[in-house]
């Protein structure tokens, strides 16, 4: 009697053969998304390129140093040349954070309010003027901003220096207030609030039905529930939608453009008349640069495109490590 | 309306009396209803609700004595569910929801103006169709949330978490694991979780809203020998569609039906009589299965 012998066969290749309409429509949605991705490789091909001669003759110095001068003969051959983005970039990160910090609470006390307090038609309204105001032009609130809101902002900026002047960065030496990176930072929250509403309503408004009525049948009162089952649940979100803001704030041109002083010396003393920000740099000195200063303003671009990205991939990474706690 | 020509008609077709369940009815002990030092119950005067312009439920009186368990059975839509919901203010939550009549705890009426809801809520606990824990919350957490929820201050915190794990028969599953999240436990590990938490808060009434559907038969088990611990100490309303498990754990039951129209109680009655002399035609065909 022989034994038979169980033969394991080879896993078996396994294929499918999609129709063609589908064949069809994965190279529209493939040839969509990989040009998203070309056109941002590309500019950052471009300002590499086009920068590349100052960031090479500048060092790590185009980062760590802060002064910004050319000088040419007459010929328009350029002479001597220092430029040094730290003023920028320190400017640039404190308006951006100020920003978030007064705009983060705002969007989301005006999210919960239009998810779990307001009245239909008042949401309906609130919604528009929101959104709308994600689209209204920059230079338009950085023109209040100069006119309407320095003005009072300085008023707040005093009190802040008087009673909180011990924190180093509401203290300051001179009494300069105006055109402080602190004015800044205010009209840019007024412009993130939209995205960041936006972003924490949507997520809000997916907290999970059951969880919300276990919550009210244990006895929870409103403040309670949203404390126990929707901020949990929209906590990434709402942290990716600060993230959101924050890159928004960090590239904003305009408007921080029309209000604040820019000197190139770092300074983090927020209330101080004194800031810097690289896209407002670069029209600043855009209009009458020479070929070569074209050149270190297109690295100083590059420069902020990279800190865009690792902003980004920061925002990407909390959201991943904070996102499954509240689901 | 059912037509009293169709009633003759069915009561001719009526030669098999269902034995089973009148059988397991009546082999449980009925409780004497009132009997109890758990307050003077719950009772429901005339309610009514709707959903907009669309009437759910109709002039519902109903009295559940302190210590019993009532089963409210009846096919889907016929507003067992809304009925319920009304009992501890959940209906309210919907848009457009009305309702009109009393429900009187201890004989106050949980809609008079300036009563706190959030009061109502803890006297009056809820356990729904589908488990749902706190996901951001371990297991010890989810028991306690409760008295977080409602700003209730207690001395004994670990006593109290094991005492409601205990109650809800999920303690010796869970002892070692306090700390693990909600999330993890089992279908009817979750759904006996929930009826720890709504514990936690010492209710006086506990609703249950079909609170087995979702789990396997063992699990169903555990839970209507916690349904049936649990009746010395409270009173619960059970809505089910499972007329065995109504058999099984109900000391009354009551039977809905909506007919097209709004949903009315057609019959209320200590459950073995439900199940065995059922006083209307149209109970005793959804009883013995022949439609719902």
């Amino acid at each position: 009697m022989s034994v038979q012998e169980l033969v394991i066969p080879q896993p078996r290749e396994i294929t499918t053969e999609p129709r063609f309409s589908d064949k069809v429509f994965r190279g529209v949605v493939t040839t969509g998304g990989l040009s998203s991705l070309l056109l941002l490789g590309l500019i950052a091909l471009f300002l590499g390129y086009r920068g590349f001669e100052v960031l090479r003759q500048e060092g790590i110095g185009f980062i760590t140093h802060s002064d910004w001068s050319i000088s040419t003969d007459d010929a328009g051959n350029v002479i001597e040349s220092h430029f040094g983005l730290a003023a920028m970039l320190v400017g640039t990160i404190l308006c951006s954070l100020i920003a978030v910090v007064i705009a983060l609470p705002v969007s989301v006390f005006c999210a919960l309010f239009l998810n779990f307090y307001a009245p239909g038609w008042l949401k309906k309204i609130m919604v528009t003027i929101i959104d709308m105001m994600a689209a209204f032009p920059s230079i338009l609130f950085g023109i209040w901003g100069f006119l309407v809101l320095m003005p009072s902002v300085e008023y707040w900026a005093k009190l802040l220096h008087r009673y909180l002047g011990f924190i180093p960065v509401f203290n300051m030496q001179v009494p300069v207030y105006t055109r402080s990176p602190f004015v800044a930072g205010v009209v840019l929250a007024i412009m993130i609030i939209p995205i960041i509403t936006s972003v924490s309503r949507e997520i809000f408004s997916q907290a999970p039905l059951d969880r919300i009525q276990a919550a009210y049948a244990l006895g929870a009162t409103r403040w309670a529930m949203i404390k126990a089952v929707v901020i949990p649940h929209g906590r990434s979100g709402v942290i990716g939608g600060a993230m959101l803001g924050l890159g928004r704030a960090m590239g904003e041109t305009v408007a921080v453009f029309t209000v604040l002083n820019i000197v190139f010396q770092i300074n983090w003393q927020m209330l101080l008349g004194a800031g810097g920000n690289v896209a407002s740099l670069i029209i600043l000195k855009f209009g009458d640069a020479s070929p070569y200063e074209i050149k270190a303003l297109m690295a100083a671009g590059l420069v902020l495109f990279a800190l865009t990205l690792i902003v980004n991939g920061f925002a990407n990474f909390i959201v991943k490590t904070t996102g499954k706690s509240g689901r | 309306m059912t037509t009293s020509h169709e009633n003759e008609k069915e009561t001719m077709d009526t030669t098999v009396k269902p034995h089973s369940l009148a059988d397991v009815a009546q082999a449980k002990s009925v409780k004497a209803p009132g009997t109890r030092a758990l307050g003077t119950g719950l009772e429901t005067r005339g309610v009514h609700a709707w959903f907009g312009k669309h009437h759910a439920l109709s002039n519902i009186s109903l009295d559940f004595a302190a210590g019993t368990v009532t089963a409210l059975i009846g096919p889907s839509g016929c507003g067992k569910s809304t009925f319920i919901r009304t009992i501890n203010r959940m209906h309210e939550f919907i848009p457009t929801a009305a309702m009109a009549g009393e429900v009187l705890l201890d004989g106050k009426d949980v809609y008079a103006p300036g009563t706190d809801v959030t009061k109502i809520r803890l006297q009056i606990g809820m356990v729904f169709q589908k488990p749902n824990p706190f996901p951001s919350m371990t297991i010890g957490e989810n028991v306690l949330s409760g008295l977080k929820l409602a700003q209730i201050k207690v001395d004994n915190k670990d006593d109290l978490l094991e005492e409601s794990l205990e109650r809800a028969g999920l303690w010796s599953e869970v002892k070692d694991r306090l700390g693990a999240h909600g999330g993890s436990l089992s279908g009817g590990q979750q759904q006996r979780l929930c009826i720890a938490r709504a514990l936690a808060v010492r209710p006086q009434v506990l609703l249950m809203d079909e609170p087995c559907s979702a789990l396997d038969p063992g699990s169903t088990l555990r839970i209507e020998e916690t349904i049936r611990h649990l009746s010395d100490t409270m009173t619960i309303i059970i809505v089910t569609h499972n007329m065995q498990q109504a058999a099984r754990v109900s000391d009354y039951t009551a039977f809905f039906l909506s007919d097209g129209g709004p949903g009315q109680m057609i019959e209320v009655a200590p459950t073995s009589e439900i199940f065995s002399r059922p006083q209307d035609q149209r109970t005793e065909n959804y009883v013995t299965g022949r439609f719902g």
